[in-house]
């Protein structure tokens, strides 16, 4: 095994930066969006309309009972056909994989997020809200100003924890092709015959990226527990 | 949507669509089975040395928690499946004299069962830390050596405790094994996306992949919870019945 050339990460470097960097951005749109729309799956969930209740739960349910891998190419199949029928035009767009990945994890995300934002819903006592109520505010108003923003913040740590997997979980991309982080290294690996090398590499940051994130997950962690 | 295409031959083959399919679960089946049987194994003996009283032991434990955690589950397929023949000679010489689909087909029980047993392993922990100090100190009283309370009096009710989440564990890595089409070992999904390929009904072929990890996941489900209740000890944990 003596010989292993590692300067071939250095000589494109530029390349898997520009892959690190799509799957950061994917990353955080995922979160941001699956954070909103889970929030809203969360609200819908416990909403006493059955029929909403009922349609949302189905929803969390059927995208956690499919593997995202699947998941991955059914959206890849359907965003096209789907925007079709929205804008009314002749053939599906061309959006590419690239493009239907953020549509993909910010829908798969949400069922993951709202299950989280349900329990912290749930974690705000019965009298606040009741008394929210009894200041007068309607549903959005106590929502907005009363029940979420606690929820929000004792969930916090299980909403960065969820966003760590998601950061591991983008790399499924690669399998449709696209060059994010993962993508990147299998091309240049492949072009350069240089598997090793690369994979060590990639799997050596993706270790220090989420063991950091994690530490500092937990060091959060226990400083909200101590301001509660 | 035409469901008729899952009984038409294959081309070049005496099998339907849906036998293809059907051969894809079996590895899909076979790859989860022995891949949580290894889990459970591995991830209850690092959970355990996880609780005891020796730091190193402690640290180990930690430290191979964290490494299977932290790497995302595709990558960790192409570590076994591409670096470790690379840097290992031995192990590329029994590679080579593996026929591609037990190779494949080991390779995915491996790494998925490592990367499942780095949660059962936090499970296990986490469940005999639940149980009360007194438990333990009651066994040592006893006069049972450390190796005799974990047998027979901490990880009797800690895995009792554990089941639950150790069901979401068992779902997650029955939807895992579809990542081992990375490697191209032909599970479940692998045949799903050649029926695509082939035959153009994408559509068809995906919602019938849906269908099977959900009925399975289910299935799982439903055989957690039946253990559950069998083995539950009657007044000491409530099922919420």
């Amino acid at each position: 095994m003596g010989d292993l050339d590692f300067e071939v990460i250095q000589r494109a470097g530029p390349y898997l930066w520009k892959g690190l960097q799509y799957t950061l951005q994917l990353t955080a749109v995922a979160a941001v969006g699956g954070i909103f729309f889970g929030t809203l799956l969360a609200l819908a969930r416990l909403s006493s309309a059955k029929l909403l209740a009922k349609t949302a739960a189905g929803y969390v349910n059927l995208m956690r009972a499919t593997p995202l891998l699947l998941v991955i190419f059914w959206f890849y199949f359907l965003v096209p056909v789907l925007l079709q029928m929205i804008t009314g035009a002749d053939a599906p767009p061309r959006i590419g994989a690239e493009r239907s990945a953020y549509f993909t994890f910010i829908m798969f995300e949400a069922a993951f997020f709202c299950e989280i934002m349900r329990a912290g819903i749930q974690s705000i006592p019965k009298g606040q809200v009741g008394a929210a109520y009894a200041l007068g505010l309607n549903y959005w108003q106590v929502m907005k100003l009363v029940v979420l923003p606690q929820a929000f913040r004792n969930m916090l740590p299980v909403l960065l924890t969820q966003t760590i997997i998601l950061f591991q979980d983008v790399s499924l991309v690669s399998l449709l092709n696209v060059t994010d982080f993962v993508g990147a290294s299998v091309k240049i690996a492949q072009r350069d015959s240089r598997i090793v090398e690369l994979y060590c590499f990639v799997a050596i940051v993706y270790f220090v990226c989420c063991l950091s994130l994690s530490w500092a997950v937990k060091r959060l962690q226990s400083r909200i527990a101590i301001i509660r | 949507m035409n469901l008729g295409i899952f009984f038409q031959q294959m081309p070049d083959a005496d099998e339907t669509w849906a036998q293809m399919l059907l051969s894809g679960l079996n590895y899909t089946l076979t790859v989860a089975l022995f891949a949580w049987l290894l889990a459970f194994f591995a991830g209850s003996i690092v959970g355990v040395i996880r609780t005891t009283d020796r730091r190193w032991l402690v640290r180990l434990g930690n430290a191979y928690v964290e490494l299977f955690r932290n790497i995302p589950l595709l990558v960790q397929f192409f570590i076994w499946y591409f670096v470790l023949p690379g840097v290992l000679p031995s192990v590329k010489h029994w590679v080579v004299s593996l026929d591609p689909t037990e190779h494949q087909l080991v390779t995915a029980i491996l790494c998925l069962g490592f990367y499942t047993s780095a949660r059962i392993a936090e499970q296990v922990k986490s469940g005999i830390l639940a149980l009360p100090r007194g438990q333990r100190l009651a066994g040592y009283a006893l006069g049972l050596t450390q190796a005799q309370t974990y047998r027979y009096v901490l990880l009797p009710m800690a895995y009792r405790i554990i089941i639950p989440p150790l069901t979401s564990d068992t779902m997650s890595l029955i939807k895992n094994t579809s990542v081992a089409y990375s490697i191209g070992l032909v599970e479940l999904f692998f045949r799903t996306r050649e029926m695509g390929e082939i035959t153009f009904r994408y559509f068809e072929a995906f919602a019938a992949a849906t269908l099977i990890y959900i009925v399975i996941s289910m299935i799982a489900n439903r055989v957690m919870v039946l253990i559950e209740s069998r083995v539950a000890v009657p007044g000491y944990v409530s099922l919420g019945k």
